[in-house]
């Protein structure tokens, strides 16, 4: 194939790079890291309610790669476990949301009769919390596992659902006349042109759902569920362990930025196309 | 003259009622009534009218998007039950699919007809010369402008090898410059590969400039005020005699349907 490039148009051309850009970025977390540590040192916090930064980022490091389980301290060494089975619920519910998300917001969309016998069901049950579903999730799953799951599936599911089907919605008909025109037998017209047109409002729904999956972690690990990062933030509040408290809460929200991070890279790349980029 | 005309490569409009329910408004919309019209083989023909004459209404019908309510079209001798490679459509706003790139908007067709990849890639290529767009082949969409991507379009519908190209205001959305670059163009690809052209436009040089012949609507109902047949050879000269009088009956003609549609209340 021709191998000229000519320059691309509608590209903004790059801003020149400011050297104090990033330090601006950085200055007001770490300004506020630095008075909490201050304020905790000269006693005008309490410790017990709030400990210092430096003595959170101890036990931090010693609930990480802590060996030996000191007496008294029965949290040592287990954040990787813990971490591993919140991370092992969040991504099988969110899995789980993905694919029946995804499968019924297209046929929602697409299907007028489907719309019309689901969608009403979806919208009555979408404003309900999900943390009402607690009471039947231990009923019917036990405080385990699969109640985790269930919990985090059924709350990423509902925006993965309603943003797939505002997707397949506005694809414009413009689109679909000009495969049928060019010859494209009305079954191929779903996965050709209804799919791909909908793809930047699926990858919504799924940065959307994948973030509420974490928020759905910890409720359920806190309520449900015995381990996990979101059982060790509750369990530890019983004995007062603010230090392990606040360690999880980063814990958690470092997994959650690592993991939209990683869905928007993925959608980057996949709809690399979408005129708005 | 017409009955002959049908067996061959022609659309045949025969009294053709396109009604619209404006649920809003709660009335009956009549784009289009009793409307009639031969488009010869291999023709240019213009469709030219005031905005909201049913212009558009009719190639849709032409096309196989929408049903007419009332009559038919038929295309070479078969009744139009929807749309179909036989009738490539240029939209004005290019529809083209935005996920692919311009090799692959312009293969889209082919590939459904199962076409080899190889037959397909040697073909592809040529579409991209024909139309002017060499090292353009892996952009995306949003990478051109909308003249290129009008080009695209059109390779799109010749590479499907679409005897009729239905062209529903296609260089509406192109600035002047770009516009007259893109009529000498088309008028090019006709003349080389023998296509039949329905052409609707609103610009009475565009009409002039292209088309065998230039049918002038009315206001909505559309019907159909007059003919004209376009002697000038081509390329034309706008302002020839014979063109500067076809411009004074369609402008006369054109301006009493826009100050008739203005006494009476918009939809």
């Amino acid at each position: 194939m021709s191998s000229i490039t000519l320059p691309l148009t509608k590209r903004a051309p790059k801003r020149p790079v400011r050297r104090t850009a990033f330090l601006r970025k950085v200055l007001v977390p770490v300004l506020l890291v630095v008075l909490w540590e201050v304020a905790a040192r000269m006693g005008m916090i309490d410790v017990r309610f709030v400990p210092a930064p430096s003595k959170v980022l101890v036990s931090w490091y010693y609930w990480i790669f802590g060996v030996e389980k000191t007496l008294g301290d029965p949290y040592v060494g287990t954040w990787a476990m813990h971490a591993l089975q919140s991370a092992y619920r969040v991504l099988l519910g969110f899995a789980i949301a993905s694919v029946v998300g995804i499968v019924l917001g297209i046929m929602i969309g697409y299907f007028r009769l489907f719309g019309d016998l689901f969608d009403p069901l979806l919208q009555i049950l979408r404003p309900i919390p999900i943390t009402a579903w607690v009471p039947f999730a231990v009923i019917f799953f036990g405080i385990q596992t699969p109640s985790a799951v269930f919990l985090i599936a059924l709350g990423a599911f509902f925006p993965i659902v309603v943003n797939t089907t505002a997707g397949v919605n506005r694809v414009p008909r413009s689109l679909i006349r000009a495969a049928q025109m060019l010859g494209t037998p009305s079954l191929r017209i779903l996965p050709r042109v209804i799919l791909p047109a909908a793809l930047p409002s699926i990858f919504t729904g799924l940065r959307i759902g994948f973030g509420m999956a974490w928020v759905l972690v910890v409720v359920s690990e806190m309520l449900a569920v015995k381990g996990g990062l979101g059982y060790v933030l509750w369990d530890s509040y019983y004995y007062m362990r603010m230090d392990i408290i606040i360690a999880a809460m980063i814990s958690i929200g470092l997994l959650g930025f690592a993991s939209d991070w990683l869905t928007l890279m993925i959608s980057n790349y996949v709809v690399r196309w979408n005129e708005g980029k | 003259m017409d009955a002959q005309v049908t067996e061959a490569n022609a659309i045949v409009a025969d009294h053709v009622t396109k009604i619209y329910q404006d649920i809003e408004h709660g009335e009956e919309v009549v784009a289009l009534r009793d409307f009639s019209l031969t488009v010869r083989p291999n023709e240019f023909l213009a469709i030219l009218g005031p905005s909201g004459c049913g212009k558009s209404t009719f190639l849709n019908i032409v096309a196989g998007f929408e049903p007419p309510t009332g009559g038919q079209v038929k295309v070479n001798g078969a009744r139009v039950a929807g749309p179909g490679a036989d009738r490539g459509v240029v939209f004005q706003d290019f529809a083209l699919f935005p996920w692919l790139t311009v090799e692959q908007n312009i293969e889209f067709g082919l590939r459904n007809r199962g076409m080899p990849a190889g037959e397909r890639k040697a073909l592809c290529e040529n579409m991209i010369r024909l139309v002017h767009l060499d090292g353009c082949a892996r952009r995306y969409p949003r990478e051109l402008s909308g003249g290129m991507k009008q080009r695209v379009a059109i390779a799109r519908v010749l590479a499907n090898d679409s005897r009729i190209l239905l062209m529903d205001e296609p260089f509406g959305a192109l600035d002047a410059l770009t516009r007259y670059a893109m009529q000498k163009q088309l008028l090019e690809i006709w003349a080389k590969h023998q296509k039949m052209v329905l052409f609707i436009t609103h610009s009475i040089d565009e009409a002039l400039y292209l088309a065998d012949r230039v049918v002038i609507l009315s206001a909505r109902p559309g019907r159909i005020l007059e003919i004209l047949e376009i002697p000038d050879p081509r390329p034309r000269d706008l302002t020839s005699p014979s063109c500067n009088e076809m411009r004074a009956i369609a402008l006369r003609l054109l301006e009493e349907e826009v100050n008739a549609a203005a006494r009476q209340p918009a939809h």
